[in-house]
């Protein structure tokens, strides 16, 4: 963790309306340099807009905002410049071989035909994907696409990156994989900005905010926020929070209950 | 998607260019003829030896007769009334009746006027055997010869082929970009490029170029089957042919990409395309000519960019146009190309 705590998202009153509904109402909030920071909160719960909105995809309302030293409504490609981003539908050009997406996006991020040879060749030895450099990603197993997504979305090496539900729709080792890969980025000084409704992966967090129908709710690291409720893990501060009563919760998806990995 | 592209082009060529024609072959003739002379059965004779016409039917009711037209079985009914000849020989004025069914008013106006002609031809012949054989010369009258320029034999196929390859570089260039760019939005490539600092026109370039090359390519395969197979004129220069073709593409492909920033998935798009299409095709002169459509229909066709390339693919491929002869269209089609293609960027955002 960075003691420094200098920002690298600020976020000051932002209000997102589509009609009269108000998808993000009023947030604020700030990331530091370096942190893993876990956005959370049910389906339809305002995250998706809220990582839209900072990644430059959709405009906001209004309010305040500053991602990686750059405004939104002004510097927008600036800001996509220092970014990364992978989304939760798979996102890298299924017809084409691996190296030929690594090859399009170093491109378009400008980086030089060595560089992209240079990263790539690391990036395919770090995956274990070299065997796999002509393949096509359709050909692929999901689980190693999204690796291969997550490496190509860091591949300019961004100050920050941005991960929507990067974990959707994979089987608990994976995932656990995946966030293997997350400490590996947050390890080489690339703060992670990331949504989530697996309510164990929050534990994986630095710091976590909680969003209730498009309201921050709360804001905090897992640790004092399980103290400040008085509960054992994250999934049951969700709970308390979003309001859910204890029968409500033992007829939801097991999915959303919390998985122990050792 | 290779061998569509390679398909698609001989498939339509094939098919629309002997299909839509609007030469009339088959003519279903019903003859009643009530006179029974010689001079009824010289018209009959005449239409029987015409490969137009189809004579299926003889009876002396013209109840019958109106009834099979109504079944939709013949297409003209020939009436030679009770005493025609006779009346004829009198000196009278005597009467045939023709009966068309005219629910396809071009094609009814066309039998009408094979059939007037083939009468015109034999009632000259009967006036020049039946007139005083004192007078051995002909009748003081002005006669019209004539030759059709461009298309001298009337060629349906000459006519359509260039035609058919306009319909042909279109659907490739407007579908096939609008289509692309739609399913990156259904596949979240769209997401994933607009959080790129990519510049718009890098994209757009890169995303447009493809098919400008493939629908250029395609013009090029659809000209070779259309000497080939066809064997129609190549008059004009193909060099100017191409150059016309590159810039009418900007259009098409501008057009593409500006629906595509209408709709998100590609249902949507495709309903846009058809519903452009359809317009662009029917009002575009391929079938029907352009001049004879209502002004107000000629206005709305300055915003057709497919009536342009129709009428220049025909003038130069045809007439060997040059240059200054087609310069209009290709000024209009610059200036729409500039547009629509401003206007499809101006609409693509990065930022929603």
């Amino acid at each position: 963790m960075n003691e420094q705590k200098e920002t690298i998202i600020t976020v000051k009153n932002l209000v997102k309306k589509f009609g009269n509904f108000k998808a993000n109402d009023n947030l604020s909030f700030e990331v530091f340099k370096g942190e893993i920071f876990g956005f959370l909160g049910a389906n339809g719960a305002g995250k998706t807009t809220a990582i839209k909105i900072l990644c430059g995809l959709w405009a906001p309302t209004s309010g305040e905002i500053n991602v990686a030293g750059f405004d939104i409504y002004t510097q927008t490609e600036q800001v996509k410049k220092n970014i990364g981003y992978m989304s939760q539908k798979f996102s890298l050009y299924e017809d084409i071989t691996v190296f030929e997406n690594i090859r399009l996006f170093g491109g378009i991020y400008g980086l030089s035909r060595r560089e992209i040879a240079q990263r790539a060749t690391d990036l395919m030895r770090r995956l274990d994907l070299e065997h796999s450099r002509d393949k096509l990603i359709s050909s692929l197993p999901l689980g190693w696409r999204q690796k291969l997504a997550f490496s190509v979305a860091i591949l300019h090496k961004p100050k920050l990156v941005f991960l929507d539900e990067p974990t959707g729709g994979v089987d608990p080792v994976t995932r656990r994989k995946f966030w293997d890969q997350i400490y590996e980025a947050a390890d080489r000084g690339i703060t992670v900005f990331v949504t989530t409704h697996y309510m164990d992966e929050a534990e994986y967090c630095d710091r976590v905010s909680i969003m209730v129908d498009g309201r921050i709710a709360d804001l905090d690291t897992p640790s004092a926020l399980k103290g400040k409720y008085r509960v054992k893990n994250m999934n049951e501060v969700f709970l308390k929070i979003a309001r859910i009563k204890p029968d409500e919760y033992n007829k939801l998806e097991p999915i959303y209950k919390v998985r122990k990995f050792k | 998607m290779l061998p569509i592209i390679f398909i698609v082009p001989i498939v339509q060529l094939l098919i629309l260019v002997h299909a839509a024609t609007l030469e009339m072959k088959n003519i279903d003739m019903y003859i009643v003829d009530k006179d029974l002379s010689s001079t009824s059965r010289g018209i009959v004779q005449k239409f029987e030896s015409s490969p137009f016409y189809h004579i299926n039917h003889h009876s002396f009711s013209m109840q019958d007769a109106e009834n099979e037209l109504k079944k939709g079985n013949i297409d003209i009914i020939l009436h030679i009334p009770y005493g025609f000849e006779s009346e004829l020989i009198k000196g009278n004025d005597s009467g045939l009746q023709l009966l068309i069914d005219a629910i396809n008013g071009t094609a009814a106006g066309l039998i009408q006027s094979y059939t007037q002609a083939v009468l015109a031809d034999y009632n000259r012949n009967i006036m020049l055997k039946w007139t005083s054989p004192v007078i051995k010369e002909k009748p003081l009258s002005i006669e019209i010869t004539h030759s059709f320029w461009y298309n001298p034999e009337l060629n349906y196929q000459t006519y359509m082929v260039p035609g058919i390859l306009v319909l042909l570089v279109t659907l490739i260039g407007m579908i096939l970009t609008s289509l692309n760019l739609v399913r990156e939005k259904e596949l979240g490539t769209a997401e994933q490029i607009n959080v790129t600092p990519i510049r718009k026109y890098h994209f757009i370039t890169g995303k447009l170029f493809p098919f400008w090359i493939i629908a250029l390519f395609e013009l090029a395969f659809g000209l070779l089957i259309g000497k080939l197979i066809f064997d129609i004129p190549i008059v004009g220069n193909l060099g100017l042919l191409f150059l016309f073709a590159a810039v009418y593409l900007f259009a098409i492909l501008g057009a593409g990409l500006f629906f595509s920033t209408l709709a998100s998935t590609q249902q949507q798009v495709m309903f846009i395309n058809f519903f452009f299409m359809l317009l662009f095709i029917l009002m575009s002169g391929l079938f029907t000519p352009v001049e004879t459509m209502p002004d107000w229909a000629r206005v709305i066709n300055i915003a057709n960019p497919m009536a342009y390339f129709m009428r220049v693919n025909r003038m130069i491929l045809l007439k060997g146009s040059g240059f200054y002869d087609i310069l209009p269209e290709f000024v209009s089609v610059s200036i729409y190309a500039l547009i629509i293609l401003s206007l499809a960027v101006w609409r693509y955002r990065k930022t929603v």
